[in-house]
């Protein structure tokens, strides 16, 4: 009965949905529209919500009536994986998708604020298409309210590796950002539709990005942490095609937020702005093809539906044609720009914005590549970690180089040496960082360069924060304190990817790997640590069995302990490990638990690693975040005053 | 005694005796893909047929050879698929022009809009941010 319910809910979401669209778009303005326009959107979003709490309510109960809580549920998993398993399949993701883009649209509906009412009702109908394309896609292409007759006793389970915390996060973060990214490109199309950009256009622009920004940051992070620790290998991140998917869009959302800066600031780059809008959304379509279509041979790749991807496909052609048709006709008529020096803050963000599209681009690029070839005839081939690190890895480094000077240049016209004045000590910092990792490292020039940049960066920041504090009157405290919040967001997100660009030049460069057969009692000597297997044997979870290794590890006299586990899921074929992890500020000592060397013997095979400065890549990504969370209470106390 | 042979030969297979020539095979472990997985390298699979490639890329190093040889020996049983470093040949020249034509575009652009704003008088804007 509740799935009846669901599935009429979300069928009646998707009327209301076409109305919202035709009330903003098609028919004429009026009061009495833009009312109904306003219910249709909320009455949507409730439908939405209730369609997916009833699918939310079939994993708990674990109603095997239902084709996705059989293939996707178990009555042994716990209740928060029961929960999470909702989103952790296709269908219930699609569905998931759904539900954000029809919130996004009754927050834009209720939330006009001081945006001009033709280009804001046009957004709202965008909008109302957006999650209706969604609604059909889910509806028709990937029902999650399928029956399945009879229904079996007992569900095939959730995959296990799947089945932990920050997965269980990951996907609605994601997802967050992804949609969110739609309500930018509702807007840009509103623009387009007007044949006009105002500032009040972009200031309504700004948070829906920035917010987009922020999970994407958040969701990859946790996806990339999730890998670090649960994949038992010590990486975090492969340049695997759907990491490339969700990381173009990222890359796209970080330029529009810098870009849409500019245009509320100045009035400038309207044009570049909202076709940037249209890409990154284009990009976040994508990246749901990419990941749903089954066109990538990846774990990612539950949806082995060709009918699926061109589905998803006809939507991209349609958004993006949609898109670039009204940017081609309507371009010129969008606000003229006002003039800036090529020493200024305009031009440092258009710099800003040339590393990060030609980024996204050469990413697009290599990881379409392999398709392309092999739609041609040219064979199968890789396109892998080698290619990007040498073309993505050396263009951020070149952006990060002058990022520190982009927030100490004034609009309009700035001055480049006293910029330089006053950032001396970071590039002091830097240099120091530089000497020494090359001598530490016998001139490995590489990883000390980005060490060097990371700390270019992260010094960069502070200087910064010293230069705005200077500026400010009063005792220290009340400098601090006078200080605005969008600074501390700057910093913050800027201090941000100097501590990421660290840990991850820190991990790849330096990391050290070792296997090792071990007894229990046997002692190794591993990265400046004594690891010592204490005991083996085998322990039993909630849903699986698994065999247990504990560790103690040696440093300097401070002795710890430590476990890792290898797990047997009695629904799944291979073993999944659970790693031992020990935290120290120069970096993790990871152990995985591998096979016994050999049958019958008490030996078994050790995976050390050691990853130095790991932990900084996700203070990094947390520092992100925090400084894109900062940035959006910002502009939305800034909106909520008068 | 043969507890302890086949724990060392178990051992061989797995790491290289000099750390020198580890760290190569380590590097190269990163590089090549494991044939049965989806999108993992050998160093990340935990598949019996990545560790034989494991063991195999240990033992064209402890042969000899070069890393280039090494990438040759898998790319001449499993095609050119196997590696993630992608060939240099006709089928990718474009990818690898692509970011030089990338790069050379948006510079085009960003000379074009920085022609565009260059006004005269230009003061400087004080103020916030």
């Amino acid at each position: 009965m509740i799935t009846e319910i669901g599935a009429f809910a979300a069928a009646l979401a998707l009327a209301l949905s076409v109305l919202q669209g035709a009330l903003g778009i098609a028919l004429p303005r009026s009061d009495a529209n833009s009312a109904a326009m306003r219910v249709a959107a909320l009455a949507g979003a409730m439908l939405v919500a209730i369609a997916f709490a009833a699918l939310v309510v079939a994993f708990v109960r674990s109603d095997f009536s239902l084709a996705v809580v059989v293939g996707h549920s178990h009555t042994d998993k716990p209740l928060m994986y029961k929960i999470a398993g909702a989103w952790g399949n296709h269908e219930g993701s699609m569905l998931l998708w759904c539900l954000v883009s029809a919130v996004f649209a009754a927050a834009l509906a209720w939330r006009r604020g001081a945006q001009d009412e033709g280009l804001w009702r046009r957004a709202v109908g965008v909008q109302g298409l957006v999650t209706a394309g969604a609604l059909i896609y889910t509806l028709f292409l990937s029902n999650p309210f399928a029956r399945l007759d009879p229904a079996p006793m007992q569900g095939s389970g959730l995959n296990p590796l799947l089945q932990d915390p920050a997965l269980a996060a990951h996907p609605p973060m994601l997802y967050l950002g992804y949609v969110g990214l739609s309500v930018p490109f509702s807007l840009a199309l509103a623009a387009l539709i007007e044949g006009r950009a105002d500032q009040n256009w972009a200031k309504a622009l700004r948070p829906w990005t920035l917010a987009a920004w922020t999970c994407l940051t958040l969701g990859i992070g946790l996806g990339s942490y999730w890998a670090y620790y649960e994949l038992g290998w010590g990486g975090w991140w492969f340049w695997d095609p759907v990491e490339n998917a969700s990381f173009m869009p990222w890359l796209a959302a970080c330029a529009l937020v810098h870009s849409a800066i500019v245009t509320e600031r100045r009035g400038s780059f309207a044009g570049w702005t909202i076709l940037l809008a249209i890409i990154g959304f284009g990009l976040a379509l994508l990246g749901t093809f990419l990941v749903r279509s089954g066109v990538l041979t990846s774990v990612h790749a539950f949806a082995v539906d060709p009918r699926r991807g061109i589905a998803v496909l006809v939507l991209l052609a349609l958004a993006l044609g949609a898109g670039f048709g009204l940017y081609g006709w309507r371009a010129r008529t969008l606000g003229r720009a006002s003039g800036f020096a090529a020493v200024s803050r305009e031009s440092m963000l258009l710099w800003n914005n040339y590393g990060l599209a030609v980024a996204a681009g050469i990413v697009l690029i290599g990881t379409l590549y392999p398709m392309l070839v092999e739609a041609f005839g040219g064979g199968l081939i890789s396109v892998g970690p080698p290619f990007f690190n040498a073309t993505v890895a050396p263009l951020l480094a070149a952006l990060f180089l002058v990022l520190p000077f982009g927030p100490m240049l004034t609009w309009r016209v700035g001055d480049l040496a006293a910029a330089a004045r006053a950032l001396w000590p970071a590039l002091a910092a830097a240099v120091v960082t530089l000497t020494a990792t090359l001598i530490a490292s016998h001139g490995r020039a590489a990883p000390a360069l980005g060490l060097a940049i990371g700390v270019w960066l992260v010094a960069g920041g502070l200087v910064y924060l010293r230069v705005r504090l200077r500026r400010g009157e009063g005792g220290p405290l009340r400098k601090l304190a006078l200080l605005p919040l969008a600074v501390w967001s700057m910093s913050a997100a800027h201090i941000g990817a100097g501590v990421l660009t660290i840990g991850a030049v820190g991990e790849t460069g330096f990391r050290s790997e070792r296997a090792a057969a071990l007894t229990p009692g046997e002692s190794i000597d591993f990265a400046g640590r004594r690891v010592t297997l204490l005991d083996i044997g085998a322990v039993e979870g909630p849903n699986y069995s698994a065999t247990r290794a504990d560790f103690r590890v040696e440093r300097g006299g401070e002795i710890r302990t430590v476990s890792a586990e290898r797990r047997f899921y009695p629904t799944a074929a291979a073993p999944t490990t659970e790693v031992g992890i020990l935290s120290d500020l120069d970096g993790d000592l990871y152990l995985a638990l591998g096979e016994p060397a050999e049958r019958g013997s008490a030996a078994w095979i050790v995976r050390l690693y050691y990853n130095p400065l790991v932990q900084f890549i996700f203070y990094g990504v947390l520092l992100m975040a925090l400084g894109g969370a900062l940035s959006l209470t910002a502009l939305l106390r800034r909106r909520s005053e008068p | 005694m043969s507890v302890l042979a086949a724990v060392v030969s178990a051992l061989a297979a797995a790491t290289l005796g000099d750390p020198a020539l580890e760290a190569r095979a380590l590097a190269l472990d990163q590089e090549i893909r494991c044939v049965q997985c989806q999108s993992e390298p050998i160093a990340q699979s935990t598949s019996d047929i990545a560790a034989s490639m494991r063991a195999a890329v240990r033992e064209r190093i402890a042969a000899g050879d070069s890393d280039d040889e090494v990438r040759a020996f898998f790319r001449d049983r499993y095609g050119d698929f196997v590696l993630f470093r992608p060939p240099f040949d006709p089928r990718t020249w474009a990818l690898w022009a692509a970011p030089l034509a990338l790069l050379a575009a948006g510079a085009g652009a960003v000379w074009t809009a920085q022609r565009r704003g260059r006004g005269s008088d230009l003061q400087p804007e004080q103020g916030e941010r």
